[in-house]
């Protein structure tokens, strides 16, 4: 994990620049993201971030600038990058009113697994999660936590090459927020690439490099230690906070 | 004087009789702000809408400026203000009509509590004539305070009103309490940051439905029992496992650049940071630092409902 940059590029970023009129959401976002790596994406509201994370879902054309998300361009491949990447929000991740076996197996046979890989999948991620006794509950019944953690099992049940993981912990508690963490540095033990953005400032310290967004642009881009050696800070709340507060653009 | 009280307040849900609130109790001082600390499901919401009388309680009772919540709901009504965690605002109205909306309601006028709410306004008054569902998050919650301001409740309840808020909205908003604060306005507010738990006057830590510990932060970060270590090595993965192997070992998780790991109380600091430092080279770890670390709440908070998850398997 500490030599990234020998490893394969899995997200790679050039100029990469979305607008809305004059409004220029994201503006030319360069980075690159090697397999495996965990890499936190920050940025205060507003910042850009949703704009960005829909373009490299493919879900969203860009207005000028390049990138290939596991090998695949995203103008002309948007669907290869779809069937390669998982993804979970905080808003959106499972169907509330089907079970947990139900969620499991509908995402199954929408990302086109066979039965048998299905059956097996399933009885993984519940004995991971220790879900044995809610199999057949509905989502609807789990705690936040439970779900956050599910919706992760079930947005990587395809072996993605890459995984979009849009504020995963938010109002969750300390202690089911680092058996979420837990579930993420294992994934990415297995090379799943983890994109993740995060309000919590110690979930930052938790990747392996993070950029940071102002106003539509990356303004700093580098490991939680260099951070904070290149703002003088203590930690990377301290360092947000120096970056975040220059802020000009309203939060409309 | 007290403006809130919590006697054994109980509330239960559905035919599977799922307790929410579970017998409790507390006191809120006037002019106090106060934190309810917990995650999802804690039953801080459940809490809130009894004591802004939108819920009725199954069990023990309560009052809000002295009045019952179930026999003067009235009074109580026209005294509080209350910003619920979900949106609850007029999306089809616009930020003016959505004020004005609200001072009508109670009676007034934006005019007359203008001072209370200006600090908060100005930010979002550029685009007062934009829907309400229209807004950013920042803008819904800057609008939602000044809603639930302009009738000058003398008790304010903010239900997670910083939940998927930057930590520099968060700061501001921190900010904006205090000065609410500094106008004798009792302040209840819930939130799952705990570092936010360290500005409030007084929190109740809570999980399922009770509650752990209530006391000042500093008090409770005081009352921690166990002797705390910060760790940090080569490999964040491998250094969690290992201290989760570690025969010593009450407690172990990440936290920020560092791991944390909880021993038994009453041992020699250096002599167990040693060993726990040669343990983990042993494991193939490399640039080990073991140090003592200082608990703040997140540390108490992890222990509390630990232990208490513990109880209730047993």
């Amino acid at each position: 994990m500490n030599d990234l940059s020998n490893r394969a590029i899995s997200i790679k970023a050039d100029l990469l620049t979305k607008r809305y009129g004059d409004f220029i959401a994201a503006d030319a976002l360069s980075f690159e993201v090697y397999k495996g790596e965990i890499f936190g994406f920050l940025g205060a509201n507003g910042a850009g971030k949703t704009t960005a994370m829909r373009m490299l879902c493919g879900l969203s054309l860009p207005s000028s600038g390049s990138a290939t998300i596991a090998g695949f361009d995203i103008y002309r491949e948007t669907e290869k990058i779809k069937k390669n990447i998982g993804y979970m929000s905080q808003k959106f991740s499972l169907y509330e009113d089907l079970t947990v076996l139900e969620n499991i197996r509908f995402y199954g046979g929408i990302y086109g697994l066979s039965d048998g890989a299905i059956k097996e999948k399933s009885e993984a991620i519940i004995a991971r999660l220790g879900l044995q006794s809610e199999a057949d509950k509905l989502v609807s019944a789990l705690p936040l936590g439970w779900k956050q953690k599910l919706a992760f099992s079930v947005a990587i049940l395809h072996q993605p090459h890459i995984v979009f993981l849009d504020e995963p912990t938010g109002g969750v508690d300390p202690v089911t927020r680092r058996q979420f963490w837990d579930l993420i540095y294992e994934a990415a033990e297995e090379g799943v690439t983890v994109f993740v953005t995060t309000h919590y400032m110690d979930e930052a310290e938790y990747c392996n490099r993070i950029s940071i967004m102002v106003d539509g642009r990356i303004e700093a881009l580098d490991t939680p230690h260099n951070l904070k050696q290149q703002f003088q800070a203590d930690s990377m709340d301290d360092v947000f906070y120096k970056l975040a507060r220059q802020a000009k653009r309203v939060d409309l | 004087m007290e403006a809130i009280t919590l006697n054994a307040l109980t509330k239960v849900y559905g035919k599977e009789k799922t307790v929410a609130v579970n017998e409790v109790s507390f006191a809120v001082e006037k002019g106090e702000l106060f934190g309810l600390i917990g995650p999802d499901g804690a039953g801080k919401t459940s809490i809130f809408r009894m004591l802004t009388t939108v819920l009725l309680p199954d069990g023990g009772s309560a009052t809000v400026n002295g009045f019952d919540v179930e026999k003067d709901y009235k009074q109580i009504r026209s005294s509080v203000g209350y910003m619920p965690g979900k949106f609850s605002l007029y999306p089809d109205l616009s930020i003016e009509e959505n004020l004005n909306f609200f001072a009508t309601v109670f009676n007034t006028t934006v005019a007359e509590n203008y001072d209370l709410i200006r600090d908060i306004y100005v930010q979002i008054e550029p685009f007062k004539k934009r829907r309400a569902g229209k807004l950013s998050g920042g803008m819904k919650q800057k609008l939602a305070l000044c809603c639930a301001l302009i009738h000058k409740p003398t008790v304010l309840f903010l239900d997670e009103p910083t939940t998927g808020v930057d930590p520099v909205s968060r700061k501001e908003f921190w900010e904006m309490l205090k000065r609410l604060k500094a106008q004798n306005i009792t302040i209840v507010v819930s939130t799952p940051y705990m570092d936010e738990a360290a500005l409030c006057d007084r929190i109740a830590l809570m999980q399922d439905g009770k509650i752990l510990s209530i006391d000042a932060p500093e008090n409770i970060s005081k009352a921690y029992p166990d002797s705390l270590f910060a760790v940090r090595a080569d490999h964040m993965y491998a250094l969690l496992n290992n201290l989760a192997r570690y025969e010593k070992t009450l407690n172990s998780y990440a936290f920020g650049e560092y791991a944390h790991v909880a021993l038994q109380s009453g041992i020699d600091e250096a002599v167990e940071s040693a060993a726990l430092k040669s343990w983990l080279e042993s494991a193939g770890l490399k640039d080990v630092e073991v140090q003592p670390a200082t608990p703040d709440i997140e540390d108490c908070f992890i222990r509390l409902a630990t232990v208490h998850q513990a109880a209730v398997i047993k």
